[in-house]
């Protein structure tokens, strides 16, 4: 973990300064995914830009969130799936068997649609994650970790007078940006946002959005979204999904404005889906 | 639905009469369910009420009991015949206490030429083991023999119940003075009473209690003038035949005031003679006869007395039971639940292995009974009437109670909580660990708990791994002879005498509290643990 936020300080100026040609973080090649006899997701290939925001949008079921999924080896524990095809992150593929799932999501965090805080402590909410992974050691380090996890998802003026206070008093937006701090705890490299904002309000909305516009300067971030205003506000690339088939992907302002594909401008414009 | 303005304009456009008709009919519909639905809530608090009710009334005279408080004479020459003043000896000599009790008695109560049926009317107002604990205080303390000491002698059932108001219907009147006595107690008195007025009442009150119905025998009068009583033979007018009881043997003086005890039941049909009413009565006049605290019903192990019968063996038997029990079902059923619920694939074994845990927790609790003897006692060898058995066999009768109450809990932990727990990368057992159990410990708590009141109240399986047995020591551990307050209950009912009865009802009353005990303990620790998460 060292190594990664050395990694991190090493190419953070310059990720400002070159964000739009930021080297590759996950390359995904010929995905294929099985539910059963069902196939959910038909041959994706795809490579996610380091240090920047890429949304998944698409219709209901088109296959969006299992395919984010894939990326952090979620769909392991549903017993029915079968993922096919290479993923590699930083090199790696991790759907080799020599790579332990619980070993990726350390280190590629995972913000679920419904804000789904452990029925714990704020403090032990974002502790759990760096306790299990020893990333701390002893209290005072601990304390840090917890801080500038908060810090870092905009929660910490909020809660620092009540950290004992169980994570579920929290309003439905801090909770959502409680998750999020759970999972930088961890220093993830890559997080994936399956619709975050789905369950929250236009406010608590607009600072979820805010904030992953910061996060970008660190992490590489993969939005599943059903809102293209949304899409269009905090990706930098977006990829379109229908029928368990990626139609489009590129650069966000492209597909926004000059989508290649009918069905994209159709979904787009708001034809169908 | 709509506005005042415009109301009865409109209502006739979506308000028809079948539409009314129908609301009519949705409401009576309503109504009436709701009726069922507290119909049903009242029969079932009715039953509860009636149930306890029947219990408590019944039990509330087994909690006291009458005893007598006798100046003892501790003398040697029963007590210690050898002289050795041995703590153990003195201990196990009950047959010499009761000699002196019975000696002591005699001297008070019969007169030297007194017969063999007198004496053993009057030492049957004792039970034979009453001496018991008299002869453990006296080993306990050896230098009180050859003093007077004061015991509370346990009076026997029958007499207890009679103090109770049981044994028979009965009245007491009083009826004026005496105005002649002739006779003697040994050939018999004729008493004179002062007024025709009490001779009547006398004879309604005898009327009143003659009852065909139970038998055929009149209501029997048992007369006090002065301190001797008497039992009526016959009447005529005034004048009342009476054969001697107990008492003073002087005949009745003059305007000495007369009692009447009137008994519905003649002494050939009742338990307690009407020698023995006598001596009680005396006693109670005397102030010697006091209602205690029962203790020796929680003090005291199963006897065959059931004045001397206490839970004691089936309490502590019923706990070792049950802490075998806990031990085998709670974990097994809650690493079983977890491990299907959790951590199973599934396929068609594990949905058999399911179908087949909901199916056992349907078995009849006797065939697991039938088991324990099989398994347990005939190929393990292991002993019979002994709590590791009963243990063992009640745990394998609730395991599939907590497996499904503990599966159910665990199902009721929202997914979310086991996906947040994946995705900050911890691992299936951690998630399991950390998060999804302390969950479920409330529901599992709960199930685990109502499946050891289950197995608390079990009795059929366990008549057939011999814990019926008759058991008079506490047992000192899960290897030793045991029953349990079930079996005791089943067994109290089913003795003769009619002193079993309240016995019975004390012990229902002991195992409703341990029930209502273990229901707290999972409310109590449902409550933490639901303050905590």
């Amino acid at each position: 973990m060292d190594g990664n936020m050395e990694h991190f300080t090493q190419t953070k100026s310059s990720a400002r300064a070159d964000a739009a040609s930021a080297p590759i973080k996950v390359d995904c090649q010929n995905i294929d995914v099985y539910y059963g006899d069902k196939q959910a997701i038909e041959d994706i290939s795809l490579q996610i830009e380091d240090r920047s925001v890429t949304a998944f949008i698409g219709p209901s079921g088109c296959g969006k969130s299992t395919f984010l999924r894939c990326m952090n080896r979620m769909n392991d524990t549903i017993e029915s799936a079968k993922v096919t095809g290479k993923i590699f992150m930083d090199g790696a593929n991790i759907n080799d068997p020599s790579i332990d799932p619980v070993l990726l999501r350390s280190r590629v965090g995972m913000v679920f649609q419904k804000p789904n805080p452990f029925p714990k402590s704020i403090y032990d909410n974002i502790a759990y994650g760096p306790r299990i992974h020893g990333l701390a050691s002893g209290k005072a380090e601990m304390d840090e970790v917890v801080e500038n996890s908060l810090r870092k998802a905009g929660l910490w003026e909020e809660v620092k007078d009540r950290l004992p206070a169980p994570g579920t008093s929290l309003s439905g937006g801090q909770q959502q940006r409680l998750c999020i701090a759970r999972a930088i705890a961890v220093s993830p490299e890559v997080i994936l946002m399956d619709e975050p904002c789905s369950a929250l309000d236009p406010i608590a909305t607009a600072k979820i959005e805010e904030l992953i516009d910061e996060l970008r300067e660190r992490y590489c971030i993969v939005i599943v979204t059903h809102s293209m205003q949304q899409a269009a506000r905090v990706s930098q690339k977006t990829a379109f999904f229908h029928l368990g088939k990626l139609i489009e992907y590129g650069d966000t302002e492209r597909i926004f404005t000059n989508p290649e594909h009918g069905r994209t401008q159709d979904y787009i414009t708001g034809r169908f889906g | 639905m709509s506005s005042p303005t415009e109301g009865t304009a409109n209502t006739g456009s979506f308000v028809t009469e079948e539409a009314l008709q129908r609301l009519k009919k949705r409401h009576g519909a309503e109504a009436r369910f709701k009726l069922y639905g507290q119909l049903a809530i009242g029969i079932a608090i009715v039953a509860l009420v009636a149930l306890l009710v029947s219990i408590f009334g019944q039990a509330s005279s087994a909690f006291s009991r009458y005893v007598l408080s006798y100046d003892l004479n501790i003398e040697a020459s029963y007590v210690d015949p050898d002289g050795t003043r041995d703590p153990e000896a003195i201990a196990r000599n009950v047959s010499g206490f009761n000699l002196m009790l019975q000696d002591q008695l005699a001297d008070e109560f019969l007169s030297d030429d007194a017969n063999r049926n007198l004496r053993r009317e009057l030492y049957g107002m004792f039970t034979r083991l009453a001496v018991l604990p008299i002869a453990r205080a006296t080993a306990d303390a050896p230098e009180t023999i050859g003093s007077e000491q004061i015991f509370n002698v346990a009076l026997a059932d029958d007499i207890d119940l009679f103090l109770k108001g049981g044994v028979s219907a009965r009245k007491s009147i009083e009826i004026g003075t005496v105005a002649a006595g002739d006779g003697s107690t040994e050939d018999g008195v004729t008493l004179t009473l002062a007024s025709q007025d009490a001779a009547e009442k006398l004879g309604a009150a005898l009327t009143e209690l003659t009852r065909t119905d139970v038998d055929d025998a009149p209501a029997v009068a048992l007369i006090k003038a002065g301190n001797t009583w008497y039992r009526m033979e016959a009447s005529e007018g005034r004048n009342l035949s009476l054969t001697y009881l107990a008492g003073p043997r002087a005949l009745p003086s003059e305007g000495a005031a007369i009692e009447a005890l009137i008994l519905a039941q003649s002494q050939e049909n009742r338990t307690v003679t009407d020698r023995q009413i006598a001596w009680t009565k005396i006693l109670q006049t005397q102030g010697r006869i006091k209602s205690v605290l029962n203790t020796s019903l929680f003090t005291n192990s199963d006897s065959t007395y059931p004045e001397l019968a206490g839970t004691a063996a089936a309490i502590v038997g019923s706990l070792l039971t049950m802490l075998v029990t806990a031990l085998l079902a709670i974990p097994v059923g809650i690493f079983a639940a977890v491990y299907l619920e959790e951590f199973a694939p599934k396929n068609r074994l594990t949905s058999l292995i399911e179908v087949n845990i909901n199916n056992l927790a349907a078995v009849p609790s006797i065939v697991f009974g039938l088991l324990g003897a099989a398994v347990f006692i005939n190929f393990m060898g292991l002993p019979r009437s002994v709590p590791l058995v009963g243990g063992l066999v009640l745990g394998l009768l609730v395991l599939p109670t907590v497996i499904i109450a503990s599966r159910a809990a665990l199902t009721a932990v929202p997914p979310s909580i086991r996906t947040a727990a994946l995705g900050v990368g911890a691992s299936k057992t951690q998630s399991v660990f950390h998060h999804v159990l302390p969950l479920a410990a409330p529901g599992i708590m709960t199930g685990a708990i109502i499946g050891m009141a289950r197995a608390l109240g079990e009795t059929a399986p366990l008549l057939l791994i011999g814990m019926v047995a008759f058991v008079a020591e506490v047992p000192d551990g899960p290897m030793d002879e045991s029953t349990v307050l079930p079996v005791l209950i089943y067994k109290w009912s089913t003795g003769a005498e009619r002193a079993w009865e309240p016995q019975t009802a004390a012990a229902i009353i002991v195992l409703l509290v341990f029930l209502i005990l273990m229901n707290l303990i999972a409310i109590i620790l449902r409550r933490r643990f639901e303050r905590r998460w």
